[in-house]
């Protein structure tokens, strides 16, 4: 008598994917969807993926209208509410100096999104630039810049941005300079391993063979075909300024106050916990949803964009 | 091989060189005259000349860097001035510490890191998987100051199982150390779990779909035969890299961590000191951790190579 | 080869294979039957997307984990497979089923050595301990030819050639002498002299192994040399299965006979033919037409063969065919002759002595750290106004390198190349505009070709406003001038290259090519990677737009056939050598180059009358790093007269017609020597 044999099953192999199914017969005549509504439908396969994108939205709503939002001013203390428990006029309840946490927290996004938004914005243009250029010239030029990158990528992002911010001063300017040079290299790294893999393909290498500049192949074929692992790339680079920018708020390098930052009202919140634990935990649940959705995002993305690979 | 390592050994060297005179120039040269800072905008123009010349600031900026550099080589990393002691043993008490709790987080994450992703890639597309997956991609990027605050409030805060704070005493042996490094490892070990989880993931599925294990199975080979020998073997080689980086951004990367629990580790002394505007103990700090860091990744590329047979035969 | 009349060992039988995808769910294999017996050995044809690897994968049960088999019954030694159980399953792949796979390299762990992944097997079907499985393995080895088989056993995958590689993974599946052994595709990625070398070995184990065969492929030709039987599939379905000879000699389905006219014949005649070409597409499984699938292709159509799907019966003893009309199908030599016509005459003149582009002693050396790669060394090229002019050679033989050095994309480091007689500049940046229209390429991989976010017009349209000088409106208009000349609808405009099939994404290519009126097209393996009946339609493309445009071709392949059929005149190449250059009609009569001479008997011919004498090649082609002092041939060459061929590079001979051979062996000599290597059944061919 034959078993049913579970824990064979649990080490199965037998698995091959999806994929070796594509290649099992020619579209001939048929016509498949353009790109952008085949990425539309698969993301809404995904719920994961949606859940993350629609909470991404909704936070990017707040950080856009977050001061005409917020039921009250977030600077105005009142001695009365110092402390105050969660209610229903104010359902976050209020810190140390009576504000209202919830006001505090929807005006803080806005902080978030603009120094981690910028930072993010200049580092995948200049990465984007550096990446292209190093990566299609190749040669020593690409090796010694490289290697520069690499000199950067050898600290680790929190200390590199200590260093650097204690020297120059926590402002807001120098905090989305210090977010682009912490991610320059990264960014840099993807669009160069698209370019490598991607100068090499016929149709570039039929760009040239027309006589077309380095620009137009630059710009107009290679720079287009690695939108995707790029977009994805820079989500994921959102989220992780995010966290750097919380942490840069959490030891007190961020932006000062009384500005909303919430890795700053994290910090001073401690001292209240005992008594007031809401003080710390909304701002600080309020982080992980953004964090995870924004990662539920990337995610999302690379698995709708780039179905056949995409590494971490 | 040799060459290989040869060459990546340079590639380290100038690496470090390279960091080193980054530091070196965001400690020494951005900030501006140092004399003035530390005697005040009212002091004498004489006074900070003296002082100047007393620190050694009126030397050309190379060979300031020189100096320091050769010093630091040769292990006289100076006197910090707001600790009021030498620099060296300070730096090594607090990194023995980081090592304690780098064990500890390392043997959580490691081991578990590793079972999951490789269950989630077998059970890919079930719910086992989507649960490993979503709930990985929720611990990356996530601030530890969150966790850590969480973790505080629930385990030592409600439950009162282990201390809130882990500031230990300088000398304290493992054995003691262990109920204070319970927290925090945890705490790092949720987000490098997560890196782990996910890199195992994705090349056991990768390596799933590869035509020598569909070759294995087809030689009618057991299942756990075809998995441990001819699947493991390979997918393991980038979690290796994965594990060896890791290492050197738990010794030197724990800032926020040791931050949230009072623990006295190398990352801790490197904020104190930025906090403190302790130059001397600045430099010292950070290019040692720039250090390990340096030879974590230079190990990690070593010991793929040493594995896999393509490039140590080639 | 008749096969044993007892029970068959191998039994299919109305089996179905679905596939869930994100498409829904396709029907890929449809009601599927066949019959193999012991030494018998039955080869399955089909192009993409005919299922016949789904067919051979479904039977044994390795699908992936959306595909199930729905229906059907599949018979090993009369146990039936589908409804066993994992491990018993197990138990009968390795012992009783072997497998060879399309690419060696990749069906190998690269992190274990050969002698232990070959020893697995013995291991676990054989009861064996480590020492014995070892033995084993060696003796294995040593019956599939490997030369210093201790060795190898101790290797890494990546180590070894592709040719050696797979006799590792013959020697696997048959260490059991399974009763079934599948071999799919298994000679498609090697070179035509190795896959000749593998043949013949799977030809002579076929006699000492009692394993029944299934033997999958597209190539008719290789069909020849090891099957008994054939079956041709067709979009998930079979449309006829009978004897080798019969089949060719007296097909009985549209599909066959079309099939046997789109591969070309080698034609020692001065006229060039176009080949048969099917027209439509083989269509997706998920939208077949209704009543007999191939009808809305087949030439024989009537209004019955639109209502119901004809099954498959034999229609004649052990022949069978799944079309209604079997009867009116003609003799291919008849169908041949009427579905074809004449598309010119062979010029080997060059018209009005005009050489349009010349490589003159060119040299392409790479610098590597272990050494120089000597990829291009010392090649003589002439290309004459309106000519073809057919480059062949294996790996590692330069061709594509050579058409790279013309054309710019890699600089030449040594020797001239003229356009005229004009000196080119080295590469494509430093060339004129003017320079650049004459020039242009068609690429290997269609996939590639083509920018993905760009759609078909205007990638047609670039070349036409930058290098004709057309504005926006006039640019418009020649497109879709050009999209018509490639037989492609203008709806295609706008499509995007996702949207077209590999065959429609290369006459793009073409049209693209041809937008700004070059002087000469590089061709370079363009159609190796399409199927069967596509290339065939290519082909008779390239050869209409160039009789209409007088356009010149460097036609880069490793496919003989191809290349005789197309070209004017042939030069064969050889570790970035010319060895023999002359016309297409002299290259198929001795004398020829010892190393022409091995290719032309190692090409497998789809034609079970034409009659090759085996010359075989030892070992494998020395890296371009290494090349062999004197004539760089004569490790490996059969005629290797000793000393002075590896002494002395050879001279040119040179022959009636400028035929001319690089070789120490004087013409008439060779002439004498090779006198029966290939004998054409000229009844067929013309």
């Amino acid at each position: 008598m034959v078993e049913p044999n579970v824990k064979d099953e649990l080490f199965d192999t037998a698995i091959m994917d999806e994929e070796a199914v594509k290649g099992f017969s020619e579209p001939a005549q048929q016509e498949r969807p353009r790109t952008w509504r085949l990425y539309w439908r698969r993301l809404l396969k995904r719920p994961a993926a949606l859940v993350g994108t629609v909470i991404f939205c909704f936070f990017l709503f707040l950080a856009v209208f977050g001061p005409w939002i917020a039921p009250y001013d977030y600077e105005k203390q009142s001695a009365d509410l110092r402390l105050a428990t969660p209610t229903l006029s104010h359902p976050f309840g209020a810190d140390q100096f009576g504000r209202d946490i919830l006001s505090r927290i929807v005006v803080g996004t806005r902080n978030i999104f603009l120094l981690g938004g910028f930072g993010t914005a200049v580092a995948v243009v200049i990465g984007t630039a550096i990446g292209l250029f190093s990566g299609y010239i190749g040669g020593n030029t690409d090796e010694v810049v490289m290697r520069l990158l690499d000199v950067l990528l050898s600290f680790p992002s929190l200390l590199l941005a200590l260093v650097l911010l204690s020297t120059v001063g926590p402002s807001n300017i120098n905090i989305v300079f210090v977010v682009a040079i912490l991610y320059i290299p990264m960014v840099a790294r993807v669009v160069r391993s698209m370019v490598l893999d991607l100068k090499n393909k016929e149709f570039v290498e039929a760009a040239r063979v027309r006589g077309e500049t380095r620009s137009y192949v630059l710009f107009r074929e290679i720079l287009p075909n690695s939108l995707p692992p790029l977009l994805v790339e820079a989500s994921m680079r959102f989220s992780y300024s995010i966290f750097l920018v919380a942490s840069l708020g959490f030891l007190g390098l961020g932006v000062q106050p009384p500005s909303p930052d919430w890795g700053l009202q994290i910090n001073q919140a401690r001292a209240f916990f005992a008594i007031a634990p809401w003080v710390l935990l909304f701002p600080a649940i309020t982080i992980a949803v953004l964090v995870i959705a924004t990662n539920l995002m990337s995610d999302g993305l690379r698995q709708v964009m780039l179905p056949g690979g995409g590494r971490n | 091989m040799a060459r290989f390592i040869l060459r990546r050994l340079g590639f380290m060297v100038m690496t470090v060189l390279l960091a080193s005179i980054i530091i070196f120039w965001a400690t020494t040269v951005l900030p501006g005259d140092l004399a003035s800072q530390i005697l005040g905008r009212f002091a004498t123009e004489e006074a900070k000349s003296q002082l100047r010349t007393e620190l050694g600031l009126d030397r050309p900026v190379v060979v300031q860097y020189g100096s320091w550099l050769g010093n630091y080589v040769q292990g006289d990393w100076g006197k910090s001035p707001s600790m009021n002691t030498l620099v060296r043993p300070i730096v090594f008490e607090r990194l023995s510490n980081s090592l304690m709790l780098a064990v500890v987080a390392f043997a959580m994450y490691v081991p578990l890191g590793i079972l999951l992703g490789l269950i989630a890639a077998l059970r890919k597309n079930t719910w086992v998987d989507q649960t490993i997956s979503v709930g990985s991609l929720a611990f990356i990027g996530l601030p530890e100051f969150v966790s850590g605050l969480i973790l505080i409030a629930i385990f030592a805060i409600q439950l009162n199982w282990f201390p809130a704070q882990s500031a230990i005493p300088p000398d304290t042996s493992f054995i003691e150390a262990l109920p204070y490094l319970i927290l925090p490892a945890i705490t790092v070990a949720l987000t490098s779990l997560a890196y782990v989880v996910r890199m195992t993931r994705s090349s056991t599925v990768d390596v799933l779909q590869m035509d020598y294990v569909r070759t294995a199975n087809l030689k009618g080979l057991p299942p756990r035969k075809v998995l441990f020998t001819h699947v493991l073997r390979n997918s393991l080689l980038p979690t290796v890299t994965v594990v060896a980086i890791g290492i050197g951004w738990l010794i030197g990367g724990l800032i926020v961590t040791e931050s949230v629990y009072g623990y006295p580790g190398i990352g801790r002394l490197l904020l104190f000191a930025i906090q403190r505007r302790d130059l001397v103990l600045i430099q010292s700090t950070a290019l040692l951790i720039v250090l390990i860091y340096v030879v974590a990744n230079l190990v990690a590329d070593i010991l793929y190579a040493v594995l896999n047979p393509r490039i140590r035969y080639s | 080869m008749a096969a044993s009349a007892s029970q068959p060992v191998f039994e299919i039988e109305g089996l179905c294979v679905d596939y869930t995808t994100e498409l829904g769910v396709l029907h890929a294999v449809r009601d599927v039957s066949l019959a193999i017996h012991e030494h018998e050995s039955f080869g399955l044809v089909g192009e993409s997307g005919s299922g016949k690897s789904t067919l051979a994968m479904g039977a044994i049960r390795y699908l992936a984990q959306n595909g199930r088999v729905t229906d059907g019954s599949v018979r090993l030694n009369g146990v039936e497979l589908l409804g066993l159980s994992d491990k018993d399953l197990r138990a009968l792949w390795g012992a009783k089923i072997g497998v060879v796979y399309q690419s060696p390299l990749s069906a190998l762990n690269p992190s274990i050595v050969i002698g232990k992944q070959l020893a697995e097997v013995a291991r676990q079907h054989l009861g064996m301990d480590a020492s014995a499985a070892r033995g084993r393995v060696q003796e294995m080895l040593t019956k599939v030819a490997m030369p210093d088989p201790e060795a190898v056993m101790k290797r890494y995958p990546h180590q070894l050639s592709g040719g050696m590689l797979q006799r590792c993974v013959i020697a696997m599946a048959l260490m059991t002498n399974p009763s079934l052994l599948i071999m799919d595709e298994p000679t498609t990625a090697l070179d035509v002299t190795t896959q000749a070398v593998v043949l013949d070995l799977v030809a002579e184990l076929k006699r000492e192994f009692d394993s029944a065969i299934l033997y999958i492929t597209h190539d008719l030709g290789v069909i020849t040399k090891i099957c008994d039987r054939v079956g041709v599939m067709y979009a998930g379905e079979f449309m006829e299965q009978a004897e080798l000879k019969e089949l060719f000699k007296r097909p009985l389905h549209p599909y066959t006979l079309d099939l046997l006219g789109c591969v070309p014949h080698f034609d020692p005649t001065p006229q060039k033919r176009s080949l048969v070409t099917i027209p439509g597409s083989i269509p997706r499984v998920d939208h077949l037409p209704p009543g007999c699938i191939f009808a809305p292709r087949c030439g024989f159509v009537e209004e019955a063969c639109t209502q119901a799907r004809p099954p498959l019966v034999a229609v004649d003893g052990a022949h069978l065919s799944a079309c209604r009309r079997w009867q009116v199908v003609p003799p291919p030599a008849e169908y041949l002759r009427a579905a074809t016509e004449a598309v010119r005459e062979v010029q080997t003149e060059c018209v009005a002595r005009e050489v349009l582009v010349a490589a003159d002693d060119t040299q392409v050396h790479f610098k590597a750290p272990k050494g120089t790669v000597r990829a291009v060394d010392g090649v003589d090229l002439e290309v004459c106004v309106g000519q073809t002019l057919g480059v062949v050679g294996e790996s590692g033989s330069g061709k594509t390198t050579v058409a790279r050095a013309i054309i710019g994309l890699t600089p030449r480091t040594g020797g001239d190349i003229r356009l005229r007689g004009d000196s080119l500049a080295l590469s494509t940046a430093k060339r004129p505009r003017s320079t650049l229209r004459e020039i242009q390429m068609v690429f290997q991989n269609p996939d590639a070709s083509l920018n993905p976010t760009r759609s078909v017009g205007d990638a047609i349209m670039r070349p036409l406003a930058l290098l004709g000088g057309l504005d926006r409106r006039q640019a418009r208009d020649k497109a879709l001038e050009l999209l018509e000349s490639v037989s492609l609808p203008a709806s295609y405009f706008d499509r995007l290259p996702h949207e077209l099939s590999g065959g429609e994404k290369q006459r793009v290519a073409i049209a693209r090519a041809f937008a700004a009126e070059p002087g000469i097209i590089l061709c370079d393996e363009p159609i190796s990677s399409l199927d069967v009946s596509v290339q065939g339609s290519l082909m008779n493309l390239l050869m209409k737009l160039q009789v209409e445009k007088q356009t010149s071709y460097l036609f880069i392949s490793h496919d003989l056939s191809a290349v005789q059929h197309l070209s004017d005149v042939i030069a064969v190449v050889y570790l970035g050598h010319v060895m023999e250059v002359g016309d297409a009609t002299t290259v198929l009569t001795p004398p020829f180059h010892p190393y022409t001479e091995a290719l032309l008997s190692a090409v497998p011919l789809a034609d079970p009358d034409v009659k090759q004498k085996p010359i075989r090649l030892s070992g494998s082609v020395p890296s371009a790093m290494n090349v062999p002092p004197g004539c760089r041939f004569h490790p490996r060459c059969p005629r290797n007269l000793g000393d002075i061929c590896r002494e002395q590079e050879p001279p040119w001979r040179v022959g009636e017609g400028d035929h001319r051979i690089y070789c120490h062996i004087p013409l008439d000599e060779l002439a004498r020597l090779q006198a029966e290597t290939l004998v054409l059944d000229t009844e067929e061919s013309a």
